[in-house]
Formats: structure tokens, C-alpha cells, sequence
């Protein structure tokens, strides 16, 4: 066996090899970092690592060669925006190895990934942020046939358009039903962002029909700001039933699109299921997800309680009171990459502070958002007290205007940033 | 198509044929986080480079004096804002005045090689 040493630096050069235009490797000591996952956290990661010291070799594994953004993507399948909007393909780089394959198993014991054509990459530290994977077990009847006929759309791209086109293929007086998980799970606002957008597209293109929200739910984020439009724009269109009055989605059957609940059953034209979660598939196998399928962090350095030297970030982790979020992910992701730098170097790892901010659309030109701080408490991330919140529930039509404005410029100002 | 997507669809259009120039200006104004106060690297997440001409202001080119001045106000709510003064609220003066620091450093001394 050569030393482990050894093993790196021949990683290192391999991959340089193996990337198209790669800056020569400098020397066998350049200390590797691995992220796995190149979305909003793992590709703000896989930067932000390279920009705080440029002698750290940077890999970045991701199977796909263009990202589909969730963010905005409600507003695909309400036909306000092209799919092609969400798209950005990893050609931005620079200095970053890339490797386009999908990493299928960590030994954190050797500090090495393994991916699926067999190679095996050794680390000094690894950086996990493969998103979440939706729980096809979790909800009898909902499996992967059956996201075919009852999509989730909770991952954009094929299944955000399979959603978009049952709903325009929708005729007029047909019945929407969304399904929404318990909690956590990823972009709380988003299954109501998403009812705002389609009761949109009904209103304007289908006002007959009606949008039924089933929740596992009593409460949801930004809950008052969406009712209160709700019953501004979209009078007796949107019907929310929550867990107390029977909202909880127990069974469903993609045969006859019929969801099952407690108090009946519930027969829909197009049914949106979005299923509960866990982190990325990839934290399971390398031990990182506890029981309840998600992964328990220092707040300090992101990295896992369970196993040393594998940090998490983005919605696979258990954030506290920080929310599941594109923003979130691309903060943690900053912060993460400043512990790791240091961390690396022999360098006590800072305290961090971060910041979330999530914008929402309830229609065209009419936007939401919630804010909050983070520090760490009690081995978690907690929100500070007396910042953040969410938009006034009163507020000229002139701010909502404005907040929709600003939740385009956030999503162009962070993908840019991300993605190049 | 919406009017919002008219305008993005010529920004993104833009950002293409511009697209050297732009990156030249993004990396330019690329903050290099190694002594970054806490907080400081999550403003870039809305507020960008100038060059992507968003409405929301870009941090680029201010004095430290004026950050501090503006989020004093944001805080108070003697500045109108959308979610800045929730966000202002999170941080101390100290926390701030370190933040506008950093974010007020010229490119090069925000960069710190080991
Ligand atoms: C409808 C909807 C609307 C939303 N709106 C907003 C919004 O307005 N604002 C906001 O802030 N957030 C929003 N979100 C949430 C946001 O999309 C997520 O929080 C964000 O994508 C999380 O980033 P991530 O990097 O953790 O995960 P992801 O973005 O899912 O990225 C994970 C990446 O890891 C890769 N990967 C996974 N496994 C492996 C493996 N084994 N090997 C290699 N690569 C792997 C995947 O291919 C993927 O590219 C929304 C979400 C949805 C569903």
C-alpha cells in the first residue's frame, strides 16, 4: 500500500488529467478537498474553498452537465417562464476539478469517495451537499411509477414540465389537488408559492376549476401574508385543509388519481404530491444522515457529528432554525468552506453568523418575503432574536411590486454568483 | 411572456454576448472570505458585482462609514426598506461596523493567502 500522502497527490494529478484544461497540479503536497454535489451549496462551496486559498486542490463531483434551479420554477409550471431561465450549465469553473460522475460511497475511515465507474479519490476533507432524495417509501402508493402520473415536481427539470403540461392539458372546471409534506422538508414557502402561481394560471386560463391544498400541516411559512392574498387574487379558488381538519395524505392511487386522507378520499384532474425527504442518498452511505434521515452538524464548522472530516451542507442537514433553502445553502456553504480552509491550514475554524432571505411570488409583480439571522446555540443553528420575519401584512401594492422585482434580482445575482 | 420575462430573457441575453466582460468584473469584486467578519459573505447572496445592473444596490465601492450609517438606519427604521431592517436587526453595531469593514476593503486586502 503506498502512503496515504502518496495516494493523494497521485489523486490530485489524476484528476487534473482528467479535466479539460485543468491548471497543472503544483505539487504532490496541494491538500485535496472533495464536494460532492454542485448545487446551490456545493458549487458555492467548491468556489468559495478555491477564493480563500488558491494552493488547495478543489473537486467538485456532480453527474449533470447543466443544474436545473428550483427557485422560480413554480412560475414554469404557471407558464410565466421558460425552463431554460432554470438552466445553468457547469462550464464556469475555472480552477475547479470537475468530475462529471455520480460518487456512490465514503470510507471515512480512509478518506476516500468512490464513484460509479470504480475510481476512488482520496480527500483531506470532504464537503457533502447532495440535496435531498424524496421519500418514495414514506407514502404507500407514491413511488417512482406513480411520480409519473402524481408528479412532485420538487426536483425541477422533466418533472416540473410533466406538471406544467397536465395542468395546461387541464380542461376548464377540473380540480388541482397539491399535496404537502410535514415537516422539515425543503423550501417551506414553496408548496404555497406554488398553489398562488397555479390558482394564477386558473384564474386567467381555467377560472372554473378549483385548487385543493391537503397538508400534514396546522401552520405553514409566511402563512398569513399568502391567505390574506389569497383572498385578495384568488377569492373561493384555493381551499386549504390542514392536518386537524383531515389535510393528511395517508395513501395514494395513481391509478384513478385519487388521494386518501383520514376523513375520505379526494379524487383529482391533476394531483401534485410532494412526498416527505431526506438528505441525499450519498449522506446515508457514507453515514452521515441520522434516523431521521437528515444530518446532524457542528454549527461552528458544518461538520458531521458522525463521522470526522465529512462536513454537510444545504438542505441535507438538520439547520436548526434555518430553513431548507437556496439561500441558505449558498451561506452555509461560505461559512463551511471558511471552517474547512481553516481547518486544513491547522487554524481554529471561526464562529459564524449567517443569513437567510426567501422570496416568494403569490402573482406575477406580487412578492413576499421572510428574513432571519443565525448563530450557533446549543450545538444548533438558532435564529437571533428580535431580527427577521416575514413582509408586512399590510403594505402598499408598491412593496409587493418591489419584493417581486427583488426576488428576480436575488435569483440572478446568487446563480451568477454559483453558476458563473 | 411577462414583462419580467422580457426583462430577464434580455438580461440573460446580454450576460452571454457580455460574458467575458462580465466575468472580468464579477471576479474583480470576488471577496475573498478567509477574513471575512462573520456574516459578511452572505450579503453577496442578493447583493452582486455592479456590472449585473440589479436593483438591488450594489455593496461595491462604499466606505465603511456610509455601510454602517445605512444599516444604523435600517435598524432604527428611520430608513424605509423591504427586508433590510429585519436583516440590520441581527447585528450588533460592533458585528456591523466589522462587516462594512471588510466589505469596504479594496479586492486585493480582502485576499488573505496563507
Ligand atoms: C418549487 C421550489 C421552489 C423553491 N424556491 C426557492 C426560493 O425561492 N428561494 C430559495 O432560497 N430556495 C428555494 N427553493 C429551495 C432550493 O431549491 C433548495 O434549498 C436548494 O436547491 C438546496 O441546495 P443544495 O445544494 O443543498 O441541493 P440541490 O440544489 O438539490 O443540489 C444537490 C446537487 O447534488 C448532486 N448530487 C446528489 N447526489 C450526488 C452524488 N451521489 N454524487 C454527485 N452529485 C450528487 C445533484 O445532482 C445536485 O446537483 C425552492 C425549492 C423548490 C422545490
Amino acid at each position: 500500500m503506498p502512503s496515504r500522502r502518496a495516494l493523494i497527490g497521485g489523486v490530485a494529478a489524476s484528476v487534473a488529467a482528467a479535466v479539460l484544461a485543468a491548471p497543472q497540479v503544483r505539487a504532490q503536497t496541494q491538500p485535496h478537498v472533495i464536494v460532492i454535489g454542485g448545487g446551490f451549496a456545493g458549487a458555492s462551496c467548491a468556489r468559495a474553498l478555491k477564493r480563500l486559498d488558491r494552493d488547495l486542490a478543489v473537486t467538485l463531483i456532480e453527474p449533470e452537465a447543466a443544474y436545473l434551479a428550483c427557485p422560480f420554477s413554480n412560475a414554469v409550471l404557471a407558464g410565466l417562464r421558460g425552463i431554460e431561465a432554470q438552466t445553468f450549465r457547469y462550464d464556469q469553473f475555472g480552477d475547479i476539478a470537475l468530475i462529471r460522475k455520480r460518487a456512490v460511497a465514503v470510507d471515512a475511515e480512509r478518506r476516500r469517495v468512490r464513484l460509479e465507474d470504480g475510481t476512488d479519490i482520496g480527500y483531506v476533507r470532504l464537503v457533502l451537499a447532495p440535496g435531498i432524495d424524496l421519500r418514495f417509501d414514506a407514502l404507500p402508493g407514491y413511488d417512482e411509477a406513480a411520480a409519473a402520473i402524481m408528479p412532485h415536481a420538487w426536483k425541477a427539470g422533466a418533472q416540473t414540465l410533466l406538471l406544467r403540461d397536465q395542468l395546461a392539458a387541464m380542461p376548464d372546471g377540473g380540480v388541482v389537488i397539491l399535496s404537502a409534506p410535514p415537516n422539515p422538508f425543503r423550501c417551506p414557502p414553496g408548496p404555497y408559492e406554488r398553489a398562488s402561481l397555479i390558482a394564477h394560471y386558473l384564474k386567467t386560463s381555467k377560472p372554473r376549476s378549483k385548487l385543493i391544498i391537503l397538508d400534514a400541516k396546522d401552520a405553514f411559512s409566511k402563512q398569513r401574508l399568502f391567505e390574506a392574498a389569497w383572498q385578495e387574487l384568488y377569492p373561493g379558488l384555493i381551499e386549504w385543509v390542514p392536518l386537524s381538519s383531515g389535510g393528511r395524505v395517508t395513501e395514494v392511487d395513481p391509478a384513478t388519481r385519487t388521494l386518501v386522507t383520514e376523513f375520505g378520499n379526494h379524487k383529482a384532474d391533476v394531483a401534485n404530491v410532494i412526498p416527505p425527504q431526506r438528505a441525499g442518498g450519498i449522506a446515508q452511505s457514507a453515514g452521515v444522515a441520522d434516523q431521521t434521515g437528515w444530518c446532524p452538524i457542528d454549527p461552528v464548522t458544518f461538520e458531521s457529528r458522525l463521522q470526522p472530516a465529512i462536513h454537510v451542507i444545504g438542505d441535507a442537514v438538520i439547520g436548526g432554525a434555518m430553513p431548507k433553502s437556496a439561500f441558505s445553502a449558498n451561506a452555509q456553504a461560505k461559512a463551511c468552506a471558511a471552517a474547512v480552509a481553516a481547518l486544513v491550514r491547522e487554524r481554529p475554524p471561526a464562529q459564524p453568523k449567517l443569513i437567510n432571505t426567501c422570496y416568494s411570488l403569490v402573482a406575477p409583480g406580487y412578492g413576499i418575503s421572510i428574513a432571519g439571522v443565525y448563530q450557533p446555540r446549543d450545538g444548533l443553528l438558532a435564529e437571533v432574536e428580535g431580527a427577521g420575519g416575514a413582509s408586512p401584512l399590510e403594505a402598499p401594492l408598491s412593496v409587493r411590486e418591489l419584493e417581486a422585482a427583488y426576488a428576480e434580482d436575488w435569483f440572478r445575482t446568487i446563480t451568477s454568483e454559483v453558476f458563473g | 411572456m411577462t414583462s419580467h420575462d422580457m426583462r430577464r430573457s434580455k438580461n440573460r441575453r446580454g450576460g452571454r454576448s457580455l460574458a467575458p466582460v462580465l466575468l472580468a468584473a464579477l471576479m474583480a469584486s470576488a471577496p475573498a472570505w478567509a477574513d471575512a467578519a462573520p456574516g459578511a459573505t452572505a450579503c453577496t447572496g442578493c447583493h452582486g458585482p455592479a456590472a449585473l445592473g440589479s436593483a438591488i444596490p450594489s455593496l461595491d465601492g462604499h466606505a465603511a462609514d456610509e455601510i454602517v450609517t445605512r444599516m444604523h438606519a435600517f435598524r432604527s427604521g428611520e430608513r424605509n426598506a423591504t427586508v433590510m431592517d429585519r436583516i440590520a436587526r441581527g447585528f450588533t453595531e460592533e458585528e456591523t461596523r466589522a462587516i462594512a469593514e471588510w466589505l469596504a476593503k479594496p479586492e486585493a486586502a480582502r485576499h488573505a493567502q496563507p
